[in-house]
């Protein structure tokens, strides 16, 4: 009874960290107290359970400093799939409880048969986004039309199997669960990329709550419930937000058809290249630039040479310098503040969708940097593209636009910018770090 | 053991207090946010201890959990200490 009252107040330590999070000045504090929460929970969990500790401690500590280490060793520019892989593992440790508990009591809860689910499709799926956002090309499944029949299908599949458990006790049954519910993750996850991949993230970290959420069931566990349905529902709403900011549905979401090639590609026409001589002379001499990153930048690892750019902008010429981050940059929420927080750039000059979507007209020159689709204005006039309604940044409206990116062609969506064809488009092929570095030799000039 | 009933209201009242909390983050802590929730549900580790089930699994989920926790709690650490080395400026 004693451990119920402790549990609850580990509950309320994680809440508040949550609540702490929310600005950045409590949001260090937080996270030490989350922390705090989950050395606690552990300690408690010893107490009362008994067991060879040693054996417990041992392989805890293994993990801890397998943890701590690829955590702190990963490069900065790799954290979206970390986040994925961490995720994935949370994922993947309650399909192993489910299965260490089949084994032993040949009898499975309902509870069981939905955490094994649930943590499936986290880790398979987070398997999957870690692959692509790793740039790892696999094999297409072709079937983008059929996304929501084969998705279906699987949802069918693994409910029957998942009955299935609960009502005859057999292993190779149990076993066809688990793979059902990995190989869904697969398929859910595969025809998905570019701009709803922070969206898939969100979703994949909301299923490794909800599968402790049902370990929590299965073991009556209130810990594991309320703060499994934390992070369950934490993971729904961004997703839910980064949908309402794509002006999409979940049903639209997934429905919506992604279109691989477009063949009315008009080749005769072809971009006009600028060179980074040429963007920095247009961009000293305005007034106002504005900065719109996208995932190109956190590939190349731009960030500090962006923030070079700006500060050189603004000290050395006077000019006033935006950042412009479109909720869905990057490839995890958030994931475009992040890096230019780490490049130091300052809070003031970096603003959401909202408060900057109308200055663009106003400015003299737009720097693109890695980013395309969330530029796009087929979104707002071409009702056929899979884009259509996604609120973009209207960057044609500024007197230049310099686009930097690896290649020609169209973005992540597959769908061609018009943009790119405009007489005031620049277009600065490369590496978005050194295109960024001429561009700053020639302002330092 | 609790009650169906018991367990089901601690999980409605505590999604309700979650969408609260998670509603007032500002975006520009999503990751981090993200990070951090990913890193806390490994709180499964503590089902991973209490599971009397084969030893085997129960150790790799312990295992598994244990990197989630604190691989989560590392990068959860590295981009907060990028926020808070700005906020330190000003």
């Amino acid at each position: 009874m004693n451990l119920t009252l402790f549990y609850t107040v580990i509950a309320a330590m994680f809440i508040v960290s949550i609540k702490m999070l929310s600005s950045p000045q409590t949001a260090v504090r937080g996270a030490i107290l989350g922390a705090l929460g989950m050395i606690l929970a552990i300690f408690s969990d010893f107490a009362e359970v008994e067991h060879n500790h040693w054996e417990v401690i041992a392989v805890l500590a293994a993990g801890a400093l397998t943890g701590i280490f690829i955590g702190l060793k990963i490069k900065i520019t790799e954290l979206a799939q970390m986040v994925a892989v961490l995720n994935g593992l949370g994922g993947l440790a309650a399909v192993c409880i489910s299965l260490g508990e089949t084994i032993k009591n040949l009898e499975v809860s309902w509870a069981i048969a939905a955490g094994v689910v649930a943590g499936g499709l986290a880790f398979s799926g987070s398997m999957i986004a870690f692959l692509k956002l790793q740039g790892i090309r696999i094999p297409y499944l072709q079937f983008k039309g059929a996304y929501m029949t084969v998705n279906f299908l699987m949802f069918i599949l693994t409910l029957l199997l998942a009955t299935g458990v609960c009502f005859c006790t057999s292993n190779s049954l149990f076993l066809a669960l688990v793979f059902s519910s990995l190989l869904w993750g697969v398929v859910l996850v595969m025809p998905i990329g570019g701009a709803d991949m922070p969206i898939v993230i969100s979703l994949l970290n909301s299923f490794s709550g909800w599968a402790t959420v049902m370990i929590g069931f299965a073991q009556s566990n209130i810990l594991l419930i309320s703060v499994g349905s934390l992070v369950g529902i934490g993971g729904v709403v961004l997703a839910y937000i980064m949908i309402k900011s794509m002006n999409l549905s979940f049903a639209k979401l997934f429905s919506r058809k992604m279109v691989v090639n477009t063949s009315s590609a008009d080749i005769s026409r072809l971009p006009q290249t600028g060179s980074p001589q040429d963007a920095a002379f247009v961009m000293k001499n305005a007034k106002k630039v504005i900065i719109v990153p996208g995932f190109g930048m956190a590939a190349a690892s731009a960030q500090h040479a962006l923030k070079n750019m700006g500060e050189i902008l603004k000290n050395k010429y006077g000019v006033e310098v935006k950042y412009a981050i479109h909720p869905v940059a990057g490839r995890m929420p958030g994931h475009m503040n992040v890096l230019l927080a780490e490049a130091d750039v300052s809070y003031n000059d970096i603003f959401g969708f909202e408060d900057i979507e109308r200055e663009f007209e106003l400015c003299d020159a737009a720097y693109v940097i890695g980013a395309n689709d969330i530029t796009n204005p087929k979104a707002k006039t071409d009702v056929s593209s899979p884009l259509y309604g996604m609120p973009v940044f209207d960057v044609g409206a500024a007197k230049s636009v310099f686009f930097v990116k690896r290649t020609a062609g169209a973005g992540y969506s597959g769908v061609e910018n018009p943009l790119f064809f405009e007489p005031n488009t620049f277009m600065l092929y490369g590496d978005a770090k050194k295109v960024t570095e001429e561009v700053n030799k020639f302002l330092d000039e | 053991m609790y009650s169906f009933e018991i367990l089901f209201t601690v999980l409605v009242l505590a999604m309700f207090v979650g969408y609260f909390a998670i509603l007032g983050v500002t975006p520009a802590l999503y990751s981090p946010l993200m990070s951090f929730s990913n890193a806390i549900s490994g709180i499964i580790i503590i089902g991973a201890i209490a599971s009397d089930g084969n030893r085997f699994w129960e150790m790799a989920a312990i295992f598994l959990a244990a990197v989630n926790i604190f691989g989560g709690f590392a990068v959860s650490a590295r981009m907060l200490k990028m926020f808070a080395k700005k906020e330190h400026q000003k």
